[in-house]
Formats: C-alpha cells, sequence, structure tokens
C-alpha cells in the first residue's frame, strides 16, 4: 500500500479496503431492475423505425392488437394525452437554442433508425415482441442528413418547425483581438481537424424499467435502471403530469451507465403513462441491439484547432472551432456536453488567449448525450494531439513541449485564460515520474533501433497529459451556464439508539462503490468499524434529496456532504457526552468511539452511550433536540481538477497495420486518495474505454441511415485480451475545494487514454510523413495511412 | 433478442433425428446451439423445429484410426484443443479449435455444427478444407461420405440436404508443417481473414472470410508445389477470389491481407 503525507495520519482512509457491494454482484444476487418479481406486470415493447428520415403515411395495429396475449397497441396520436409535455431537455444553453419538439412515439416524423413509433402491451415479453411483427407502417422516406458539415449547411432541413439544423452557436472568446494578434504574431501555428466518432456507451445492464402502481391513491414506484433517480423523478412528474409527492423512483443494482443513464428516456415515460392508462405494473428492458439505437450514443464531434506559438515553442493562443452532433433530438442535456470541454481546451498549458466556438447541429441518427468524460475527452484528445503536432513542426520532442507549457506549480489556484480557476497542481512533478517509470529513454532507444534496422514492426510512444474539472458542480457556475439544476449533494447522518449508523446519500452509485467509499469516510471520523455503518441510497423514499452520480461528483460533492453531516453529528455527541460528565466541551477529548475528559482518561463517555442518550432525551442539555441526526446539503465552491500523465507504447505492424497496445503507464493526481482499490478500478476501466475510442469502437452509419455497428459482434468492445496490464502511479496534490482534499477518479482514464493511444499510433509512423489516423484506428486505416505516406 | 416461437424436440439417437427432420420442411438440428441461435435471435432465422442432438453421446469421440483420425460431430471445440491424439497426428486442427471464439463458446460449440452451418467466416470448415477431411452424413437412405472439397457450396449452404445428419469427420494424418494464421482484432471475434496451410506431401492452403464459403487459395497452392518462392506464391493468394467488404476490411484490404498472411503462413510452415 502506498501512504501518501496527506492521509498517513488517518486510520481507514487511504486503505486498499475490499468493497463491500462485491460478495452479491459477485455471486449473482444482487437485483437488477429486470430481476425484480413483479406480479400481474404487463411488458411493454417498442416499435422502433427502420427509416433513418421519413413520414409515416399509415400505421395498422389492428393485427397487432388481435395477436393472443396483447393488451393494447398504441401510436402517438392515442397517446397524445396521457403526458403532459414534450421529452425533457434540461440545459438550454443559449436563450436562442432550438429544441424541436420530441415526444416518446415519433408524431409525424421519425428522425432515426430507433425512434420509436408504436408501443406494444402484452401479458409477457415475448407476446409483446412478436406482436411488433404484427404492425404495419409505410413510411415516405426522405433523404437523412449524416454528415455534420452537411447539416450545417442547411441544404436538408431535418425539423421543418425550426427551419435549420443549427441548434445552437456557443462562443467562450473573452478577448478576440488579441487571440488574433497573438496568431498574426506567431512563429509558429499548427491547424489540425479531428474527428471524434460516435460511440456506444454499451453498459453491461441494459436499460430496464418497471412502473408499479399502488392499488388506491394513485402512487406510483418507478424502479429504473438510472443513475440520476432524484432527477428522474422530477422530470417524470412534469413530463408526465404525476404529482411529485406521488412519485417514488427507486435505482436497485444498476449495472454501469458511464453517462447513457444519465437520462430521461421515451420508455420511462411510456411505462409510468401506461401504468397509469391501465392501471396495472408496466415493465420493459431494452434489447441489446434496442441499446444500440435507442439508448444515446457518446462523442460525434469535429474539431478544428489551430495553435499559435513563439519561436520557443511556447504557445500563445488556441483556437477551436467545433460541429457537435446533436442527433436527432436534444436529450437530457445533449447540448451542454460539448460546454463540459469549453474550459479545456488549453489543457494542461499555460496558454493566454483563448478562443472557442461550438456550433451544434441536428443529424438522423440517435440522440447524443453525457458518456464517460463528456466534452472533456474530447478537448484532451484535441490539445494533446495538437501539442504533438506542434512538437513536429517545432523539431522538438513530445516530452520537451509540454515542459515549456505546463502552468507552473507556483502559479496554482491558477486563473485560465478561459475563466476558470484550477484548484492545485504540480504538473512537471507527475510528469517527470511518469516518464521515470516508463522508461522513456530507453523506449526512444527501442524505437530508434527498429527503425533503424527495418523492422515490421514499429514503436510508438505517445504521451497525455490530461486536467479535467470535475466534481461537478458549484451551483452558481452551472446557473451561469444555463444548466437546469443545482450542483449541490444531500447526506444525512444518523446514529441510531443501539449505536448502528446510517448514512443517507443522495449520490446514485452504479458500479462506484460508494457503500464502501462513504462507510470509510464516516468510519474515519468516528473511529468506530465500518461494519456498523450502512449506507442508503437511489430510492426517492429513503433518500429525498440528491443530485445524482455522474462527472465524477461523488465523492468531491457528496462524500463531502456525509464528511460534514458526520462532523455535526460527533458535535452534538460531544455536548451529549460534555453535559453527562459535567465538563466543558473543550475538555474532551475523542477517539474511537468514546469521550474522555483530558488528562483523566479514566472518565469517559462512549459514543454509543451519547446515541441512546440522544433517543431516550431524558437528560439532554436544555434546549437540544432529541435524536443523533444530521443532515448537510453542501454545494461546492468551485470545481476539483484532477490531472496525470499517460503514456502509451504501441506496436505497429507495417504490413497489416494493426496496432497492438504493449504498455500502458498512468500516472493520475486525484488528490487525497480514500480507497486506492476503487481508484485503481476507476482508472482501469476508464483507460480501457478510452483506448476503445482509439482502437477499436466505432458507432458507424451507412449512407441510409442505418446503424451498421449494432450488434456486439459489430461494435468492438474490447475485452482483456486486447489489453496490457497497466502500470500505475500517483501524485497526491489535495484540493483545497473541500476538507477531504480529494478531486475525482471516475472520468480521469478516458479523458487520458484515447490522445495518449493515438499520439502514439502516430509516433510509430511520423518518420514516414504519417500525421494523422482517423479513429478507430483499425488496421484497415493504419495500412492506408502508411501505403499513402510511403507512395508519396 | 427473442427468437419466433418454435417446437423443440430432444432426440435419443441419430435415427430418431433423422425421422423428425424428414417429416418436417425447416427443422434444423442443434448442437451447441452457437451459430444457428444467435441467427434465430435476430429473427434471422425462424425454424419451426428444432431438434436437439446435443446430449447424443454416442457422436462425441476423437479415435485414432490408423492413416486417420475420426471425430465425431458433437465433439466439443474444447476437446479437439486438448485431444492428445490430435496434438500428435493433426496438430493443426487441435490448434485451430483453440483460436474459435472464447472459452465459453470452445465449451459449447462443436465441430459437426460449425462445419454444417457452413460459415465461411469460420476457422473449423477452413480447416478441414485444408486437410482434405471427409465429411460422413448419415440419411434414412443410408450413409455417404463427401470431401471437403466439395461440401461448402455457398454462403451458409452445405451439400447436407434436408433428412441427413453430419455424423464424422475423418481427418487424414499429417507429418509435415502446417501454420494458421488468423486474423482479427478482438481474440474472440471470426477472423477478418485467416490462413491455414498443411504441408503433408503437397501443399493445401485454404482461406478464412475470403468468400462466402471456406476457400483454397488455388493459385497460391500450385505455385508453390510447382517449385515457386513463397513470396511468389503469397502475392497469387486472391487470385479468382472475390473477398467481400464490410466494417473490418474492404475487399482490397482483405487482398492484401490475404497476401501477407499465405507468405507468414508459408513461411512457419516451412520453418
Amino acid at each position: 500500500m502506498t501512504t501518501t503525507e496527506t492521509t498517513s495520519g488517518s486510520k481507514v482512509l487511504g486503505q486498499r479496503v475490499l468493497r463491500r457491494e462485491d460478495p452479491e454482484l459477485l455471486t449473482g444476487e444482487a437485483k437488477f431492475s429486470d430481476d425484480l418479481a413483479i406480479p400481474g406486470a404487463l411488458h411493454m415493447a417498442v416499435l422502433r423505425s427502420t427509416v433513418a428520415h421519413g413520414r409515416i403515411t399509415s400505421i395498422d395495429t389492428s393485427a397487432a392488437r388481435s395477436r393472443p396475449g396483447v393488451v393494447a397497441v398504441y401510436t402517438y396520436q392515442d397517446l397524445k394525452d396521457d403526458w403532459a409535455g414534450p421529452m425533457p431537455c434540461a440545459w438550454p444553453v443559449t436563450a436562442d437554442m432550438k429544441n424541436p419538439a420530441h415526444f416518446p412515439l415519433a408524431n409525424g416524423n421519425v428522425n432515426y433508425v430507433g425512434d420509436g413509433v408504436a408501443v406494444v402491451v402484452a401479458e409477457s415479453k415475448t407476446a409483446a415482441v412478436d406482436a411488433l411483427e404484427a404492425i404495419e407502417v409505410d413510411y415516405e422516406e426522405l433523404d437523412p442528413v449524416l454528415d455534420l458539415e452537411e447539416s450545417i449547411s442547411d441544404s436538408n432541413v431535418i425539423h421543418s418547425e425550426i427551419g435549420t439544423n443549427l441548434s445552437y452557436t456557443w462562443e467562450l472568446i473573452p478577448n478576440k483581438d488579441a487571440v488574433d494578434e497573438a496568431f498574426a504574431k506567431a512563429a509558429h501555428t499548427v491547424s489540425e481537424r479531428y474527428i471524434q466518432q460516435r460511440l456506444v456507451p454499451s453498459a453491461m445492464e441494459p436499460r430496464s424499467v418497471v412502473v408499479v402502481p399502488a392499488p388506491f391513491g394513485g402512487d406510483y414506484t418507478v424502479y429504473s435502471a438510472t443513475q440520476v433517480p432524484h432527477i428522474l423523478k422530477v422530470m417524470l412528474a412534469l413530463t408526465v403530469g404525476i404529482s411529485e409527492t406521488k412519485l417514488r423512483v427507486v435505482a436497485p443494482s444498476v449495472g454501469g451507465g458511464f453517462g447513457s443513464k444519465l437520462n430521461v428516456y421515451a420508455e420511462e415515460v411510456l411505462a409510468l403513462a401506461l401504468a397509469r392508462k391501465l392501471r396495472r405494473p408496466v415493465r420493459w428492458t431494452e434489447e441489446r441491439s434496442e441499446n444500440a439505437v435507442a439508448t444515446i450514443h457518446g462523442r460525434g464531434q469535429i474539431q478544428n484547432i489551430e495553435l499559435a506559438a513563439d519561436a520557443d515553442g511556447k504557445v500563445t493562443a488556441v483556437r477551436v472551432n467545433l460541429v457537435a452532433d446533436m442527433g436527432a433530438y436534444l436529450q437530457l442535456v445533449t447540448p451542454g456536453i460539448p460546454l463540459l470541454g469549453a474550459f479545456l481546451y488549453h489543457g494542461v498549458y499555460d496558454i493566454p488567449n483563448y478562443s472557442f466556438t461550438c456550433r451544434s447541429v441536428f443529424t438522423n441518427k440517435t440522440p447524443t448525450d453525457a458518456y464517460r468524460g463528456a466534452g472533456r475527452p474530447e478537448a484532451t484528445y484535441a490539445i494533446e494531439r495538437a501539442m504533438d503536432a506542434l512538437a513536429r513542426k517545432l523539431g522538438v520532442s513530445a516530452v520537451e513541449i509540454r515542459k515549456r507549457n505546463f502552468i507552473p506549480a507556483e502559479s496554482f489556484p491558477y486563473s485560465s485564460s478561459a475563466g476558470l480557476v484550477f484548484d492545485s497542481g504540480d504538473y512537471l512533478t507527475n510528469f517527470n515520474k511518469a516518464l521515470d517509470m516508463v522508461g522513456m529513454d530507453e523506449l526512444l532507444a527501442e524505437k530508434k533501433l527498429r527503425i533503424d534496422a527495418g523492422s515490421r514492426k514499429l514503436l510508438g510512444i505517445g504521451i497525455s497529459f490530461f486536467v479535467e474539472m470535475c466534481g461537478l458542480a458549484p451551483s452558481r457556475v452551472l446557473a451561469s451556464l444555463n444548466y437546469g439544476a443545482g450542483g449541490w449533494e444531500a447526506a444525512t447522518v444518523r446514529i441510531l439508539p443501539t449505536s448502528k449508523i446510517q448514512v443517507v446519500t443522495g449520490t446514485a452509485p452504479h458500479g462506484q462503490g460508494h457503500e464502501t467509499a462513504w462507510s470509510m469516510i464516516v468510519a474515519e471520523k468516528l473511529g468506530v468499524p465500518m461494519a456498523d455503518i450502512e449506507v442508503l441510497h437511489s430510492d426517492t423514499a429513503i433518500a429525498p434529496y440528491g443530485m445524482d452520480t455522474y462527472g465524477s461528483r461523488s465523492l468531491a460533492v457528496g462524500g463531502t456532504a456525509i464528511h460534514i453531516a458526520t462532523e455535526r453529528v460527533l458535535d452534538k455527541a460531544k455536548a451529549i457526552a460534555a453535559h453527562q460528565l459535567e465538563v466543558a466541551e473543550e475538555d474532551l477529548d475523542y477517539a474511537e468511539g468514546i469521550f474522555t475528559v483530558k488528562g483523566s482518561p479514566d472518565r469517559a463517555f462512549p459514543l454509543a452511550a451519547a446515541a441512546f442518550e440522544a433517543f431516550t432525551a431524558h437528560n439532554l442539555p436544555d434546549g437540544m433536540e432529541p435524536n443523533l441526526e444530521a443532515s448537510v446539503t453542501w454545494d461546492p465552491p468551485n470545481f476539483t481538477f484532477p490531472y496525470g500523465s499517460h503514456i502509451a507504447v504501441v506496436e505497429v505492424d507495417t504490413e497489416t497495420g494493426k496496432v497492438d497496445l504493449v504498455r500502458y503507464q498512468a500516472v493520475d493526481d486525484c488528490g487525497n486518495r480514500v480507497n486506492p482499490l476503487i481508484i485503481e478500478g476507476q482508472v482501469h476501466g476508464g483507460i480501457a474505454q478510452g483506448v476503445a475510442q482509439a482502437l477499436f469502437e466505432e458507432a458507424a452509419y451507412d449512407s441510409a441511415g442505418n446503424l451498421l455497428s449494432a450488434t456486439l459482434a459489430d461494435y468492438l468492445v474490447p475485452s482483456a485480451a486486447e489489453l496490457p496490464s497497466f502500470e500505475l502511479g500517483e501524485t497526491v496534490t489535495p484540493s483545497p475545494t473541500n476538507p477531504l482534499g480529494v478531486k475525482g477518479i471516475g472520468e480521469a482514464g478516458t479523458i487520458a487514454s484515447t490522445p495518449a493511444v493515438m499520439n502514439a499510433v502516430v509516433d510509430a509512423l511520423s518518420h514516414l510523413g504519417v500525421e494523422n489516423i482517423e479513429m478507430p484506428a483499425s488496421p484497415e486505416r493504419v495500412w492506408r495511412a502508411i501505403d499513402g505516406a510511403t507512395r508519396r | 433478442m427473442f427468437p419466433s416461437t418454435f417446437d423443440y424436440v430432444r432426440a435419443g439417437s441419430v435415427a430418431e433425428a433423422i425421422s423428425i427432420l424428414d417429416g418436417s420442411e425447416d427443422a434444423k438440428l442443434i448442437a451447441g446451439g452457437h451459430s444457428l441461435l444467435p441467427l434465430m435471435k435476430l429473427r434471422l432465422a425462424a425454424p419451426s423445429t428444432l431438434v436437439d442432438i446435443g446430449r447424443l453421446s454416442e457422436l462425441s469421440f476423437i479415435e485414432d484410426r490408423g492413416d486417420h483420425v475420426a471425430i465425431g460431430a458433437l465433439t466439443r471445440h474444447r476437446d479437439l484443443e486438448t485431444s492428445a491424439v490430435l496434438k500428435n497426428s493433426v496438430p493443426i486442427l487441435s490448434h485451430v479449435a483453440g483460436e474459435v471464439g472464447d472459452p465459453a463458446v470452445r465449451h459449447r460449440g462443436t465441430i459437426g455444427g460449425s462445419i454444417a452451418h457452413g460459415d465461411g467466416a469460420s476457422d473449423l470448415p477452413a480447416a478441414v478444407l485444408a486437410l482434405d477431411a471427409t465429411m460422413v452424413v448419415r440419411s434414412a437412405a443410408g450413409e455417404r461420405t463427401v470431401p471437403a472439397t466439395s461440401f461448402f457450396k455457398g454462403f451458409l449452404e452445405t451439400d447436407l440436404a434436408q433428412g441427413e445428419v453430419l455424423t464424422e469427420i475423418r481427418v487424414p494424418k499429417t507429418s509435415g508443417g502446417w501454420s494458421y494464421k488468423k486474423f482479427n482484432r478482438r481474440a474472440q471475434d471470426w477472423a477478418i481473414v485467416g490462413v491455414a496451410v498443411v504441408r503433408n506431401g503437397s501443399t493445401r492452403i485454404s482461406l478464412v472470410n475470403m468468400g462466402s464459403t471456406p476457400l483454397r487459395a488455388s493459385a497460391s497452392e500450385n505455385a508453390i508445389n510447382q517449385g515457386a518462392s513463397i513470396e511468389e506464391a503469397a502475392h497469387l493468394a486472391s487470385e479468382g477470389i472475390d473477398p467481400p467488404s464490410d466494417l473490418n476490411a474492404s475487399a482490397e484490404y482483405r487482398r492484401h491481407l490475404a497476401s501477407v498472411l499465405v507468405r507468414r503462413a508459408l513461411q512457419e510452415a516451412s520453418a
């Protein structure tokens, strides 16, 4: 175990505590939404458009209705009075943003393959699915808009009611003249164009929802495979038109989300509306091939990035123009995703002049939305690729160009040209550690040796140094970005009469290990066994307030709320102990569950006794309320800014174009480390997901707008067999933003690894003249790049 | 991912399976289910009846028969992979079986199922083609044998007629060099292109996923058997062959890969 200066005084924090969630997950005992036994439930199935862009000229559901086991078949027209409003988008990023009306079922037009056209409700899942084939739909097919630059030309407008394919233009240009001047005076410039391909998030558990109406009283319980039970409750109340007091949302065990379950989906609205209409439980679980088209996609951008640099390679300005793919409609936070990266296109470099413009457009494809990293992987990719391009132009190494441009350690807190204040960092120390651990000099020598020997297996070394903004987020900052909610998190800590402890959190874990980590935070503060602590979450009846789990926010915001609530409970217990011992509070020490009088350790009062006193309330200090409980809602004063060096080593087979990732070194700094085991798990999975974008995954469409990679045989999620054993290190720079000094680690690996791998691929081939390869760097793409370069 | 409704019958013997097939227009045999069930779940296949022969242990064997090894059609890939008889007498087949899918697939899938499915992108059909194996087919009319070279007819189409059951694969023993080069992006995937080379007196070369069936690289074979260099032979790998284009590879790239892999396989088999 690695101990650090900042956590060495801790007994629990920093320990590699095994995840208490794992036994039931690993033995299959955990209950996911689809596992819930709900007597009398009806099964829902959705007929989806097979046409990317078209007009529904007729729908005949009569044959489907008469099939055995079918209860009802509905189209938009049948249900238009069963909801109170369109599907919600909670992030109107500009006042004039165009948001076409979007309903759970298509109203006349279909706008992507997968768009819901009709819904079947039946007594069994198979009856519902079989009935789909009996529904007759005729479409008048329209030309689909698939290409982003074609979309922006408005030569073919998808949503005629808004008259344009441009949803919004968003700019962050603090001083345009200064940017222009920096480019005019630059000794060197680079201008790069990168494509962020669309990705299918592919959580292991597909989406699933079960709505159970109470027999009377009009109450509904919604079980959903969601990351956001609290947000879902609010949005379902508004969208379906049910009092929020009548809705309870529960997220049972949830098998991954990666942002794809940070949403409000048509099937959740349909299941609730139909449970109300039919007065029976209604359930639906997504099929894997539906997941590919009916759950949001990630990424989808064309990035133009320009750097201006002086003669020494010091970057003086960055100018970015994005075109972002919204897909067919705006989902919950679709338009905000590019903004989460908008402030980070200068990366870890001290670049004084900043210009960012994003134009976001509609296409006839599945809507995009948050996918692990959400905006920040795209930003990191662009700046880290462009820094390598600049290094090549100057003839300096990828290491040197970075060292010349790092934000210096002494300038933290650092006010960036994009308007953020970076909390803490020491980039050079972190970078040097990574270079040392990976053995950069030996790698460079080996690379040269292979080139000189004419080897068919070339070596490439790729560096990516990332910083991200997470711990979403200060509510006032979110307000300035027009986000439709706050960024706080709620917690309640209560010590029960028998001294067992309940921790209620508004975070909604779906694989992260919150029950373990939150117990550690409380156990650290109270000095009690973790086994006495129970963490309750993901049920709006138990945890009424919460902002849920996404954006690497749960530890920095939710963990902090728990930490403060624990402090308050301990303070109250101390007042009770002082009262009982008839001493002043400041005369008490506390350790491992026992208050003692300073200088008289035999005069003691246990925390457990204070809990029981608080319960009986027989002898509390005057004016003190009974019960030992504290509730805290924490709104962070700033984002947190984790960072780190990631270095990928690839071998490229120059005959076949195949890229093998042979080594991967990461040195992450996520502030103080609560549980290194969980951190490493997050980094491992994160790296794998980012490598997947670089080398394997792509939501590929044909010219008619059909998703070609719609099964897991065609959509290449890599497995452990394609990946090396990751080599991890760390530095620890506590965040001053919260009392735990923590930052966040859920997205770090994904943000960093994609450019590391792509820089490595290009590095292996740059002596041949290869400067860029589109992602994923498939064997054929790499072979063609080599072929093209060697023919020049 | 739900198949259409179908009837299910578990056959107690090969004879019973044949009689059920004879009484049905579109009944399909199922053994490991690893080729047929995905098609059914995607509703690309919808047989009215499945005849489960998966438990007919009489068809699971690997026997040394002097000049050849006889393999029961229901022998699992995992059993081929670990068979001492195969490792000794037909090592390429044991190796190729270990390249199929992932461990879960290899413990369920059967050699007969893979060959009867006749997928040009699968490993084992190309292996038996390079090995000049013989298929033993049984029906109500009796038993017949079909050489691998005339067994694979078209896209997922073989010489098997309705009412016929593939019962055994007879594979000549090999003594010379061999190689199997499987090129893919993920370990468990089908080959983008695969090449099997068997040197057993003459040299035979077969190709995976270069057409709708497994194919022999005849031009390369002829060249190498007539004394051409490995490089020369490899250049001819896709001559007369019209490979498919898909998400993983264009036809042009497949031709290139075939040449590279044939060269590498010939080099390895000659080493």
